[in-house]
């Protein structure tokens, strides 16, 4: 009887503790998440915050919702450090990032911030970059302009909606110096606060060459006013697309995909990371995903955990030695 | 017709559940704010961007709560002009001259219905106006380089006054303070920091929404805590309204000629409103060669209403198709696009239709629910008006500090907000007006990259300003708006003081 008892309670006593164990290994969502986009909005994070969220409920992978919390600032240096002195340890936030992410980061533009200190989940697609020109230009292909820089790099004039040294900037100057274009820094390029403004610059004839992304200049393709000399992807891209050439079939291997993921907390838990890594891969592949990326032309682009947080160091390294060569940062 | 068309697909959009709705509720709050004596339409905007923000509207209902918020305002300032001989907002002033004279004798509920008919012309004459005349300067405005968009900010800037401005060299400190402020944060032309202390928060900038509710909403409630201004106003009394065919008929030609004559100075840079319905009334008292202005006669009341209302739809022309904004309400539209990362000028109507000619096609549908709320409801905003401030103001309060929470859960905005207050009641006390430094704040770094980019262009050749004909007429305008105000402001303004005048002998 006694016996039976103490095998009784060691039985119990045991399966509470396989239970505890068990539980410490496999990560439970929490009921509810967080998404910090870190702008307006709006805007692409904002975007991306949103949409994912919305696919996260919907397929059920939070019972509550996912809260996406706009916190501007710096170019996402706010909630960068909001996220590493506030919310190191928090399981159930994610932070939207994208190649203006890894931009700043590798120039310094979060002061006494690095890659390091949070943890990068993976990316959901990319929009590619795109070099064009006005329909009156006298260049029909990237390998004319990227001649005519070839034997004046002032001759040709760019305009982009990001600050200088920023994506759209650095697009252009990647392209050029795969191109063997010499003397980088007299590469002329305009800076605009929109893509938008820039493309119209472009478009009236004001402004030789546009850099930006292809789901910027989708209005202005279709009415023949823009001429799209180079999409900067690795294969050509599906319809309405298809027809652009990419800078590789031209013979200069750049590619350019603006991606759009996700980091986390450094400090949080290794099964919480494991959780989401294994989540956003899950939801890429949903039709749900699927739809959202074409309605809003997001291209197929899908890295995850270990191979992303290589991508991301290698991205910053990349643009790191590019800025230090067009005298951008020291 | 293209036109007709999108602007069809416009009404598909502004005809949703959703939109009426939020169409509803900005004229109705519109009117309210357009009603209390000294929250113009520029404050309301104001007050009710953080709302949208909290609330985490989509950027076309903010917008069509906005430009709502916006034609209520201009409906709602007639109602303290004819009931408490105060101008509700500066546009209305016009409306005291023969609005309040009708009151007195009796006839407050007709001069209330007629000023809500000539405003319904107004605003509906200068919407279609709005339809036809945007798309064609939105193409227009391809031809506008870096340099004709200098030269187009320079105009901005010397029109800012308006003809009728009492002070040229306050209005110029104030775009200066604007502008100083604008160049807080990264230069993009060259990615350095400028006065940014180190501070991530300052990185972008000073954030023109924390400036606009701060310098308007916030100072506002200072000004009210200094009035003690606790209690309601005396008002006349409403009559029954007895108003017939006839009557309607009378005022008709009066209406559509200040609709136009608001409308054309609502889009010329630096008229505005006031001048707006300054005009049309002049007109009208020389175009009938007998009639009682001044003692009430009510095409006295329907011109400047259609005026200013003419001239509000109109001010939004510029704002949209050039991102140059005509007035202080749509600078604060401007900037509340801004924040929406949506950018004005000609790409609005080739990126956005959906939501440019959805909030056209709301400015339609607003302006019919405007003529309902303002003619069989008005007894509503009249007892409104008697509502004791004290009650206004801390709901005020709160939602502007919500809604700028919200925006960038960042407490350092927060004390922005409050430091902007202070710095517009002093600024405020010493008639320095607010509108420049909104304007200096938004156009600043556009001005500035324009010049910029104007001189990489031509590598570093100053003649580049002015080598076509557009940058060179643009110039030539500028111009004229700084020298005019000076020799003929005195004149306009003597004559608008003489009109008030007069009518205070009566």
């Amino acid at each position: 009887m006694l016996n039976t008892l103490s095998l009784k309670s060691i039985l119990i006593s045991g399966a509470v503790a396989l239970t505890i164990a068990g539980q410490a290994h496999a990560y439970e969502p929490a009921r509810s998440a967080e998404c910090i986009a870190p702008a307006n909005p709006g805007g692409g994070w904002d975007f991306t915050c949103r949409s994912v969220g919305r696919v996260l409920v919907d397929q059920g992978y939070f019972k509550g919702n996912v809260q996406t919390v706009n916190m501007t600032g710096a170019g996402g240096g706010v909630a960068y450090a909001h996220t590493i002195s506030k919310r190191d340890k928090d399981d159930n936030l994610i932070v939207a990032a994208s190649t203006a992410t890894t931009t700043r980061l590798a120039q310094g533009q979060f002061p006494g911030m690095d890659s390091k200190q949070v943890k990068w989940i993976g990316t959901l697609g990319a929009d590619y970059g795109i070099i064009a020109v006005g329909k009156d230009s006298k260049y029909t292909n990237l390998t004319q302009l990227l001649d005519a820089l070839k034997s004046d790099p002032t001759s040709v004039k760019f305009a982009g909606g990001s600050a200088s040294g920023g994506w759209d900037h650095l697009k252009v100057l990647m392209t050029a110096q795969k191109a063997n274009v010499g003397d980088l820094p007299k590469v002329r390029y305009l800076a605009f606060s929109g893509g938008s403004e820039a493309l119209v610059q472009v478009v009236g004839g004001h402004v030789d060459a546009f850099t930006g992304d292809i789901s910027e200049v989708k209005g202005f393709m279709d009415s023949g006013d823009l001429r799209v000399l180079a999409v900067l992807s690795e294969e050509r891209l599906p319809e309405p697309f298809a027809a652009i050439p990419t800078a590789m079939e031209q013979g200069v291997d750049s590619v350019a995909p603006n991606w759009r993921g996700f980091y986390m907390p450094g400090n949080s838990s290794a099964e919480s990371y494991d959780w989401w890594v294994k989540t956003m891969d899950e939801l890429y592949k949903t039709e749900e995903w699927k739809d959202i990326m074409v309605k809003n032309g997001v291209m197929p682009f899908h890295k995850s955990g270990e191979e992303f947080t290589q991508f991301v160091n290698n991205q910053i390294l990349d643009i790191q030695i590019l800025s230090k060569d067009i005298g951008l940062i020291k | 017709m293209d036109t007709m068309s999108l602007l069809m697909q416009g009404f598909a959009i502004a005809l949703t559940p959703e939109s009426i709705m939020f169409a509803i509720i900005g004229a109705i709050l519109g009117t309210l704010i357009g009603a209390l004596p000294g929250l113009g339409p520029a404050n309301g905007v104001a007050i009710l961007i953080p709302l949208a923000f909290s609330l985490g509207l989509s950027a076309t209902s903010s917008l069509i709560l906005l430009t709502s918020v916006y034609a209520g305002a201009m409906y709602g300032g007639r109602i303290s002009s004819i009931l408490l001989n105060i101008p509700g907002d500066e546009p209305a002033m016009m409306t005291c001259l023969d609005g309040y004279p009708m009151a007195v004798k009796g006839k407050a509920a007709e001069a209330l219905a007629i000023s809500a008919i000539a405003s319904f012309i107004g605003s509906f004459i200068a919407t279609i106006g709005l339809v036809i005349l945007a798309p064609i300067l939105a193409k227009f405005a391809l031809r506008f380089g870096p340099s004709e968009y200098f030269a187009l900010f320079a105009l901005a800037f010397a029109t800012l006054g308006g003809i009728t401005g009492k002070n040229q060299f306050k209005t110029l400190m104030a775009a200066a303070i604007g502008l100083m402020i604008a160049t807080v944060g990264i230069d993009i032309s060259t990615g350095v920091q400028r006065f940014t202390f180190g501070t991530l928060e300052l990185f972008e900038g000073v954030d023109f929404i924390i400036a606009i509710v701060g310098l308007f909403a916030i100072s506002e409630l200072l000004f009210f805590l200094e009035r003690h201004a606790g209690d309601g106003l005396k008002q006349v009394a409403v009559n029954k309204l007895k108003l017939t065919a006839k009557d309607i008929i009378e005022v008709l030609p009066a209406s559509f000629r200040g609709a136009v004559l608001g409308f054309v100075a609502g889009v010329l840079p630096g008229a505005g409103a006031s001048l707006g319905s300054f005009m049309s009334y002049t007109l009208e008292k020389r175009f009938s060669d007998k009639g009682e202005f001044g003692k009430g006669d009510p095409r006295g009341v329907a011109a400047p209403e259609a005026g200013n209302n003419g001239a509000a739809s109109g001010a939004l022309v510029p704002m949209l198709t050039l991102g140059v904004p005509g007035s202080g309400t749509t600078a604060v539209l401007l900037a509340m696009l801004i924040s929406l990362n949506i950018s004005p000028g000609p790409m609005l109507f080739q990126q956005n239709p959906d939501l440019v000619w959805g909030v056209i096609a709301a400015m339609f549908v607003g302006n019919f629910v405007l003529l309902l709320l303002n003619i069989p409801m008005v007894g509503i905003f009249v007892k409104l008006l008697s509502i004791p401030p004290k009650y206004l103001m801390p709901i005020v309060t709160l939602i502007a500090s919500v809604g700028i929470y919200s925006v960038s859960h960042s407490a350092l905005d927060l004390y922005f907000m409050v430091g902007f207050g202070v710095l517009g009641y002093i600024l405020r006390k010493v008639d320095i007006p607010l509108v420049p430094i909104i304007l200096g704040m938004l156009l600043g770094p556009e001005m500035e990259s324009s010049l910029r980019h104007a001189l990489v262009l031509s590598d570093g050749d100053w003649t580049v300003l002015f080598n076509s004909g557009l940058s060179i007429g643009l110039w030539t305008v500028a111009l004229l708006g700084l020298i005019l105000p000076i020799i003929v402001g005195p004149l306009v303004r003597a004559k608008m003081a003489r009109a008030k005048a007069a009518k205070k002998d009566d």
